[in-house]
This record gives structure tokens, sequence and C-alpha cells, in this order.
């Protein structure tokens, strides 16, 4: 039933896109089976498999290295209050930068170089990383924490069996919407400054008013995306939430 | 008494205890008291609601250092406590629960936990498919699967129905006679206390004194109706003339 409504709504997608192919005319929005030509002339050459690589490969250094720096300074933040004093004006500052501005000064300040590609989206993704995990480290269960206490239980087993299960919801969270913000940014980033991955070949195909390729890539990506998503993320969700009753 | 006896003895003195209160100025929740439990004796604090017992017993444990006195545990100083909530991870299964707190406990040891307090069927469940009794009985498992040197229980049976607090009761006395271990329980029943108990402090309203030491001197499994009933007088009588 589920699936049977997931492909007729799948179905009506394609068929908006044909009409609306048909009306605008092949050069403004080329129709589902010329683009699906292209990503296979893509794939045929090499380039597809490249350039998603290249991309998947920044896309998963800056949503790691984020994560695990938006999880210390959140946790931190969230635990003591000197800590949160002294961070929150940098988180506000950083929240409220656009991503372009520290994209193109990372690259001004770091020149033309991965580490200045992958600076700009970690710094773009950490502040609300930070805030997701700073939330939950507020909202830990004091009642748990002095039983572990009472227990003599060690740091490392209140962390694992105490700590972590209850940031689990926030940091599926913080991975959920970061893992989708990191991939757009990674996008302008490498359109802005790279000379390789996903963000070039669109900003290629743009300079020659190549819409077939540029929807050829995106769909490509947003398929790699979705497969992580399905493959990766929804069965982990599903182990760290196995105690949650369900409905029969 | 013996020299082992005397280690495992819990000693508390305590000059007084205050809160700092949001509005400022001080509450102050425990007056000047003391109270020691020899080895393997169930001490129980009974007193009205709000005088601070809960206050005492995390004192006694560890959880609150901002305190004038002192508190001597049991040699060793292994402790079992058995909060007032369940205090249950709800990510972990029932024996998960239990082998967290007691990573050192036997296999054979856990079997004879879980079968006396009837959890055997329920190791493989989570808190949340539990009822409440189950949940309660699982941290007196937990508690107990420690082998504690001091056994605290802080209200442990209240909110059940009062057929299976009678049975949780009888389950206690009768871990408590397999291992003797200086147990302190909190209460505001008295008949569960009477039912128990070798030695009764009766505290005061806050801030809270103790207003009666009440050794009892027939063990728990020989108390007739008659004794329990002048127990029962007898304690309500020190309440009211210590008033």
């Amino acid at each position: 039933m589920n699936l049977a409504v997931r492909l007729a709504s799948i179905a009506l997608l394609l068929a908006v896109w044909f009409a609306a192919a048909h009306l605008a005319g092949p050069r403004l929005l080329p129709s589902p089976q010329a683009v699906g030509l292209a990503i296979v002339a893509e794939a045929r050459s090499g380039a597809l498999a490249f350039n998603l690589g290249v991309t998947l490969a920044r896309v998963g250094a800056a949503f790691s290295i984020a994560m695990a720096l938006g999880t210390v300074f959140g946790f931190v933040m969230g635990r003591v209050r000197l800590a949160d004093r002294i961070g929150d004006p940098w988180l506000v500052l950083l929240l409220n930068l656009p991503a372009l501005v520290i994209i193109v000064l990372a690259y001004i300040w770091a020149g033309l170089t991965e580490t200045a590609a992958l600076a700009a989206v970690v710094l773009n993704k950490l502040p609300l990383a930070t805030v997701t995990v700073r939330e939950g480290a507020r909202a830990l269960d004091r009642n748990l924490d002095e039983m572990a206490s009472v227990f003599r239980m060690s740091r490392w087993k209140r962390l694992r069996h105490v700590v972590l299960p209850q940031l689990s919801p926030y940091l599926a969270a913080a991975s959920r919407s970061g893992l989708s913000l990191v991939w757009k940014i990674v996008l302008i980033v490498e359109l802005l400054g790279r000379p390789n991955g996903v963000g070039f070949e669109i900003g290629v195909a743009f300079q020659l008013f190549d819409v077939t390729r540029i929807l050829a890539y995106a769909l490509a990506f947003v398929a790699v995306m979705l497969a992580i998503e399905t493959f990766l993320v929804q069965p982990f969700e599903r182990y760290v939430s196995r105690w949650r009753p369900r409905p029969a | 008494m013996s020299r082992a006896g005397d280690q495992d003895r819990l000693e508390v003195h305590i000059k007084q205890k205050s809160y700092r209160k949001a509005s400022g100025g001080e509450l102050q929740v425990l007056g000047a008291l003391s109270i020691a439990v020899t080895s393997g004796e169930i001490a129980a604090l009974i007193g009205p609601s709000g005088c601070g017992k809960t206050t005492l017993l995390r004192i006694i444990v560890g959880l609150d250092a901002d305190f004038e006195g002192t508190v001597r545990l049991p040699a060793r100083g292994r402790l079992g406590v058995v909060f007032q909530e369940p205090r249950l991870l709800p990510w972990r299964t029932v024996e998960e629960n239990v082998r967290l707190a007691a990573p050192q406990a036997s296999a054979a040891a856990l079997d004879v936990l879980f079968g006396t307090l009837e959890l055997s069927a329920h190791r493989r469940h989570y808190p949340a498919e539990l009822s409440l009794g189950l949940a309660r009985r699982t941290a007196l498992a937990r508690a107990f699967a420690v082998e504690p040197e001091l056994l605290v229980l802080d209200e442990p049976f209240v909110s059940l129905d009062a057929e299976l607090a009678t049975r949780l009761r009888a389950e206690l006395a009768e871990l408590v006679a397999r291992r003797p271990v200086t147990t302190l329980l909190v209460s505001h029943d008295v008949d569960e206390v009477i039912g128990l108990a070798d030695r009764v402090f009766l505290l005061s309203a806050s801030p809270a004194r103790v207003l009666a030491d009440v050794p009892i001197q027939n063990p728990r499994s020989a108390r007739s109706a008659e004794e329990i009933a002048l127990i029962r007088n007898e304690l309500s009588r020190k309440a009211i003339t210590a008033i």
C-alpha cells in the first residue's frame, strides 16, 4: 500500500515533468528521457562516477569533521555554563553569516585549495550541529546520572550507556539536516573554486546553458543521497530506537 | 560487637543542612541528627512527608556533599540504591540494566535473583514494556546484584497496589535474610516499616531531627499481629510526646 502510493507519487512527478517539458521546449526543460540518456552517456565516459565520487568524498569529509566537532562543542556548551557563555556569541555569528560569505572569505584567505573548500563547508555546518547537540546535552536526565554515580559506573560506561543513548535523537536530527545541507554547500564551493566534482560540472553546464547536463548531475547526486538515507541513515535510526515501544 | 560488624556499621552525624532558596535566604531541611545502623540490620526512617528523608538519603549515598557533618559508610562502601522511581535505562533490557550496575555478578547469582523477584520471563524486555511493579522489581534486582555493603531504599513500594507491595516486601525480607546487608529504608508507611525493620528512627517535621530510636527485638518472621499493634502504638505515642 505504502509502496503503491509512493510509486504513484513518483509517476505523477514524471508526468508533470513531461507536460512541462512539452510546454517549455527542450532548451529550457529537457524531457525525462533526454536527461536519462545524458546520465547514461556521462556514466559511460566515466565522468559521472569520477565527479560523484569527488563530491561524495568532500561531503563525507566535511560532514564527519563538522559532526565530530559539533558534538564535542555542543556537549561541552550544554554541560558547562561558562563554555556556553563563551561560545554563544561565536555561534550566533556563524549561524547568521551567509554561506556564500564564508566560502568567498575562505577562498580569499586560504587560496583556491581543498583545505579552504572543506573548511568553508565545515564552518557552515558546525554551528547547526553544535546547537542541536547542545539542546540534547541540556536535556540529559539528572536522575539517570545520579543512578550511574551511586552504582559507581566508569566514565566510559556512563558515556556509552547513559549519555550517548540520550543524545542519539539529537545526533540523528543533526545528521539528517546536516547531510542535505552539506551537499548543497559542497556544490557551491565546487562551483566557485574547485576543478572537479558535481558543482564544477554544473558550473560548466551553466556557462554552456546546458540544462540537460545540469539536471543529469543533480538527479544522479540526489539518487546517491537517497541511497545513503535509505541504506545507512534509516537503518541506523531504527537500531538506536529499537527500545522504543511501537504501535503493534 | 565483632570487629567485622563494627566496620560494616553506618554512622551519620549531621549538624545541619540548608538549601539556598530561589528567592534568596536559606531554608533549613535537616537539624542536628545522628543515626547509626549496625551490620545486617534493617533500619527504617519514618517521618511526615517533606521532612527531609530523601535529602538525608542523598547525603548518605554521596549525591549531596553540601552539608555540615560526617557520614561513615560501611567498609568497602559498595552501595545498592533503590530510588523512589525505578530509574532504569530505557534503552537497555532488564538484564542489561542489572549487569551494567553489577558487572561482577555471576550468571548463577543473577538466575537466583531474577527467580526470587519473578523477573525470569522479563530479562530481555525493555523498561517501556514493564509495568510499574516489574520496573520496581528490576530496580530491586539491580541494587541486590551489586551485593552491597549498604542497601538504601527510598520509598520503594510507594504507588503500588497493596497486594503487590506486600509481596515485594516479603521478597525484600527474603533477599536480606539470604545475604545480610546493612539496610536503610525510608517510608512514611508505619505498617510497612514494622513488618520489615529491626530499628525505627522516627523523624520530626522539617527541619528533621531524630525524635526516637526504637529497636525492635523480635526477628521479622516471628512477629505476631499483637506485637505489631504494640509497636505501632509505641511509635505513635513517641511521635505525640515528642511534639
